[in-house]
């Protein structure tokens, strides 16, 4: 091609060679081996057990929303593991590398980890942990609920959901396998020009970082576009958009942005691979590039990303609080203006990830106002989940302590962005550890909201609520640790340490760095908490079995349904009557009507096309990165001519008959009798406390 | 604010869908398709935002610039096949409404070979810059000429093959929902590249030309 690329080159395996396997690394080749066993583990009991046609049947080749979302959610989950140790590896080198006379090892003068290393995995932290932790987390969730809230059968494309999926599952696994084959890029997650340049980073690690994201950014324009169609057309009978559930507002604002800034980083990347690829000379340091143009294309896209992360989690905290709070959500209107408002202005603050750029006062000046204009919409979303506990009947579980708890770190986290927002401090902090520790409260505002969602709509898709002694042990120990990690990171910010110190030269900030420590080992117990939470719940789950309504206070249409919810999720579609018609209808005694004959619907057929395109989409990915020509040009056209021949068989669909509808309705019915049977009465109390409306708990005693 | 007032007589409410509505198809299938577009669209106001960056004087770094080779009329051709290659496709969906499967056919074969001249057209000019040495690795001027140019060339050949691909179902399958929703959509795509093309040939040919 038009770049000379340093080390060796071969038609048939392109840059891939044996010394590209990291074989001597003493970090990785042991992880290597324990990842080959666990493989052969896991594929040996699913064998033994002969749960393959049930794995490629039920869910390989699903189209079904919900469980699409819980595959998500289940990528997402392993790789906020992978990220989480990623974490814990930075900590312990910033720990052990401080002063002259800190020891080394393997081959590290300082610590354990070389430059080289840290650097890798500092970059994969950043990146793992918002592209491939927190988005498929928020994009599972927004799968399984959003069509169940609004009363739909399924997304307006299933195919394409699981096209989505699989997509998001090869840039995983594209990420995961950059571990073992060659390196991946060290020049931090959002990476500076010109450094990743050829001939600053002659490796394949750029280049796994540009198709890993290509790959993410695929996915999720595709699911953007999937849920936004779902909610403008696929809403059941009655629910207008003045009675639209919150969370389904907060997906929708959250794709809005999702659509429209995807395609800047596609560009962006597109164009750093033409560099790569093709010696253009966009972001060079000569031949008329500029270095610049990088990092403005690159945040054009950053900042709404941000904010298309944030918005699902504010969504998800704002069903959380009235469920158990007992009262509607404050402000409905204002929160759904707030979740827009803030959609539009994320996209007019990116300059504010480089006020140093030296853009003149002028245009620093018009980001900082831009950006603490943020606030107001942001304030206003923090007083209505504020009114809405105020003189509710709050109950504290699980669920609600994550969600309180997200408040608090939005406090801090919104607060240090004020100070942020304003140039003439961001000049003094900037590429401090103080901005990691802000970006860090932010995003850990979405983790929260995330496992408290999670113990809050598991018992809606698996039927049995999650146990809440070790839900709430997880939560002290991750609060914990959250408090020990950042707050030191706060104050080694104002004192000046700057961020990705594979090396810190100032022994005065050994104890800082040591409650650090100490805070990461927090957090590690709080994950041994979260396994040993699915342990318990799963073995326990017989006792902990729910009704349709698993909360007694739920509002929104997905607590109508069975729970576990039924693959057509409504047997018959419900007619949308309130805003919170479930709560709508406990109040109104109403709520155990049910429907009087049941019809024949139509269901998409499962497919095995989505998968296959996953793969051939991770092929063409690693043989980007690597340069093997022959095999990007067979597995694009295998996925062109894949397209086209589904394209001609087209999906028919299959039918569930009414009466078959009915038999798998009554059966659900009689096993939700069983369980309120077991159960004790719910606890029931007045209709209004305070001045605050409150809707009835239901009493299926009576 | 705490109540959201009721509004619904809970004793004579609708509380199921009682009418079978079914969700049309077609319309769903281009609504999405539309959200696709916007995307689309946003990727070429990105790809325009960086050339707009790249076109300065010392962008070139003393190498060609486009006004030097830049030949308008040869553009301007390409333009016209262009637009020619829309206005047949549309009289094949006006075919469509009359139910006319060769008049569809028939529009759509000339789209296509007006939509084949336009890209023998592109790919013959920069066949003729890369003999004149001028590649997208001359300046970062040029890179962003050439990728701008040849991303919009891109969507002409994907949408070519598309072309093909719905002769071929119009052919063996009539019109059937799938075939006819996806008529529209490939309509709405080739359309906006057409605009787009609007965009190409005045903000890069001609501004390129004069500056």
């Amino acid at each position: 091609m038009l770049v000379d690329l340093p080390g060796g080159w071969s038609p048939l395996l392109g840059r891939l060679a044996w010394s590209q396997i990291p074989y001597a690394n003493p970090i990785l080749a042991p992880l290597f081996v324990a990842v080959v066993i666990g493989a052969i583990i896991v594929l040996g009991l699913i064998t033994y057990y002969g749960k393959w046609t049930y794995l490629w049947k039920e869910w390989l080749t699903t189209v079904d929303h919900k469980k699409l979302g819980v595959m998500y959610i289940i990528i997402g989950l392993v790789m906020l593991f992978r990220g989480f140790i990623d974490g814990l590896m930075i900590r312990t080198q910033q720990v052990w590398a401080v002063g002259p006379h800190s020891s080394g090892v393997f081959g590290s003068l300082h610590g354990y980890l070389t430059p080289f290393h840290f650097g890798q995995v500092y970059s994969a932290h950043g990146l793992i942990m918002i592209l491939l932790a927190a988005t498929p987390l928020l994009v599972g969730f927004m799968n399984i609920i959003v069509p169940i809230q609004i009363g739909a059968r399924d997304m307006a494309y299933p195919y394409l959901n699981a096209l989505g999926l699989w997509i998001t599952a090869a840039a995983a696994a594209l990420i995961m396998i950059s571990l073992f084959v060659g390196d991946f890029a060290h020049n931090g997650w959002f990476e500076y020009a010109p450094i990743f340049e050829m001939q600053y980073s002659p490796g394949v690690g750029v280049d796994y970082w540009i198709w890993t994201l290509q790959l993410v950014a695929l996915g999720t324009t595709l699911g953007g576009i999937n849920i936004l169609a779902t909610i403008i057309k696929m809403r059941a009978p009655g629910m207008s958009w003045g009675k639209l559930p919150i969370f389904v507002w907060a997906s929708l604002s959250a794709n809005v942005i999702a659509l429209t800034s995807f395609p800047a980083l596609q560009v962006a990347l597109g164009l750093v691979a033409a560099d790569r690829y093709l010696g253009a000379h966009f972001f060079t340091a000569g031949m008329g590039g500029n270095l610049m143009l990088y990092t403005n294309l690159f945040w054009i896209w950053g900042h709404p990303e941000v904010y298309f992360v944030i918005l699902p989690a504010f969504g998800m905290m704002s069903e959380i609080f009235p469920t158990f709070s007992e009262k509607p959500l404050f402000g409905y209107i204002t929160m759904v203006l707030a979740s827009m408002a803030i959609a539009g202005v994320s996209w007019l603050v990116w300059l504010h990830h480089f006020f140093t750029m030296g853009a003149g006062p002028y245009v620093n000046t018009a980001f900082s106002v831009a950006t603490m204009l943020v606030g107001i919409p942001t304030g206003v979303k923090v007083f209505n989940w504020a009114f809405t506990m105020y003189r509710g009947r709050l109950t504290f579980n699980a669920a609600m302590l994550w969600a309180i708890g997200a408040l608090f770190l939005l406090l801090i986290g919104g607060m240090t962005g004020m100070m942020l927002a304003i140039p003439a401090i961001n000049y003094m902090v900037h590429n401090s550890v103080f901005v990691v520790a802000h970006f860090h409260s932010m995003l850990l505002v979405i983790v929260y909201a995330i496992f408290g969602s999670v113990l809050y709509w598991f018992p809606k898709v698996f039927g049995f609520k999650l146990d809440e002694f070790w839900a709430k042990t997880m939560f002290w120990l991750f609060s914990a640790g959250t408090a020990l990690v950042f707050v030191p990171m706060y104050m080694l910010g104002f004192m000046g340490m700057t961020r990705r110190l594979e090396y810190v030269f100032n022994t005065g900030w050994q104890p800082y760095l040591d409650v650090m420590e100490f805070g990461i080992v927090v957090y590690t117990l709080s994950v041994l908490a979260f396994f040993i939470l699915l342990y318990v719940s799963v073995r326990d789950h017989a006792k902990n079995r729910v009704g349709a309504d698993a909360w007694g206070t739920s509002r929104s249409l997905e607590w109508m349904t069975h729970s576990p919810v039924p693959f057509y999720n409504f047997a018959v579609l419900p007619h949308i009557n309130e805003r919170d018609e479930v709560a709508w209808r406990r109040q109104h005694g109403i709520d155990n009507v049910r429907p009087e004959h049941y019809e024949d619907i139509h269901m998409p057929n499962n497919t095995g096309v989505a998968i296959i395109l996953g793969g051939l989409t991770f092929v063409l990915g690693f043989a980007l990165t690597w340069r093997i020509w022959w095999l990007c040009i067979v597995s694009l056209l295998a996925i062109i001519v894949l397209m086209i021949v589904r394209s001609f068989r087209g999906d028919p669909g299959y039918i569930i008959t009414g009466a078959e509808l009915q038999r798998m309705e009554e059966e659900a019915y009689r096993r939700e009798a069983q369980i309120a049977d077991s159960h004790h009465s719910h606890p029931v109390s007045g209709g209004v406390v305070g001045n605050a409306m409150a809707y009835q708990r239901n009493d299926s005693s009576k | 604010m705490s109540s959201h007032a009721s509004t619904v007589d809970p004793k004579k409410a609708e509380l199921w869908d009682t009418h079978h509505h079914s969700h049309d198809v077609i319309s769903t299938r281009t609504l999405g398709y539309f959200l696709y577009l916007l995307s689309d669209g946003m990727l070429f106001a990105t790809l325009f935002a960086a050339y707009g960056v790249l076109s300065y004087q010392h962008s070139y770094f003393g190498g060609p610039t486009p006004a030097e080779f830049v030949k308008p009329w040869y553009t301007f051709a390409q333009t016209i096949a262009l637009f020619l290659s829309v206005l047949a496709y549309g009289f094949g969906m006006n075919a469509l409404k009359h139910k006319n499967k060769s008049g569809l056919i028939n529009g759509m074969l000339a789209a296509f070979v007006l939509g084949v001249v336009f890209l023998v057209l592109d790919i013959h000019d920069m066949s003729h810059l890369y003999s004149m040495g001028i590649t997208l690795a001359s300046s970062g001027g040029m890179s962003a000429f050439m990728v701008l140019t040849q991303v919009h060339a891109t969507h002409i050949f994907f949408g070519l093959i598309w072309i093909l691909v719905m002769m071929a179902q119009v052919m063996t399958k009539g019109f059937t929902e799938e075939t006819v929703g996806r008529l529209l959509t490939l309509r709405m795509f080739w359309h906006l590249q057409a605009v787009i093309w609007v965009f190409v040939y005045i903000f890069v040919y001609l501004w390129g030309y004069i500056s």
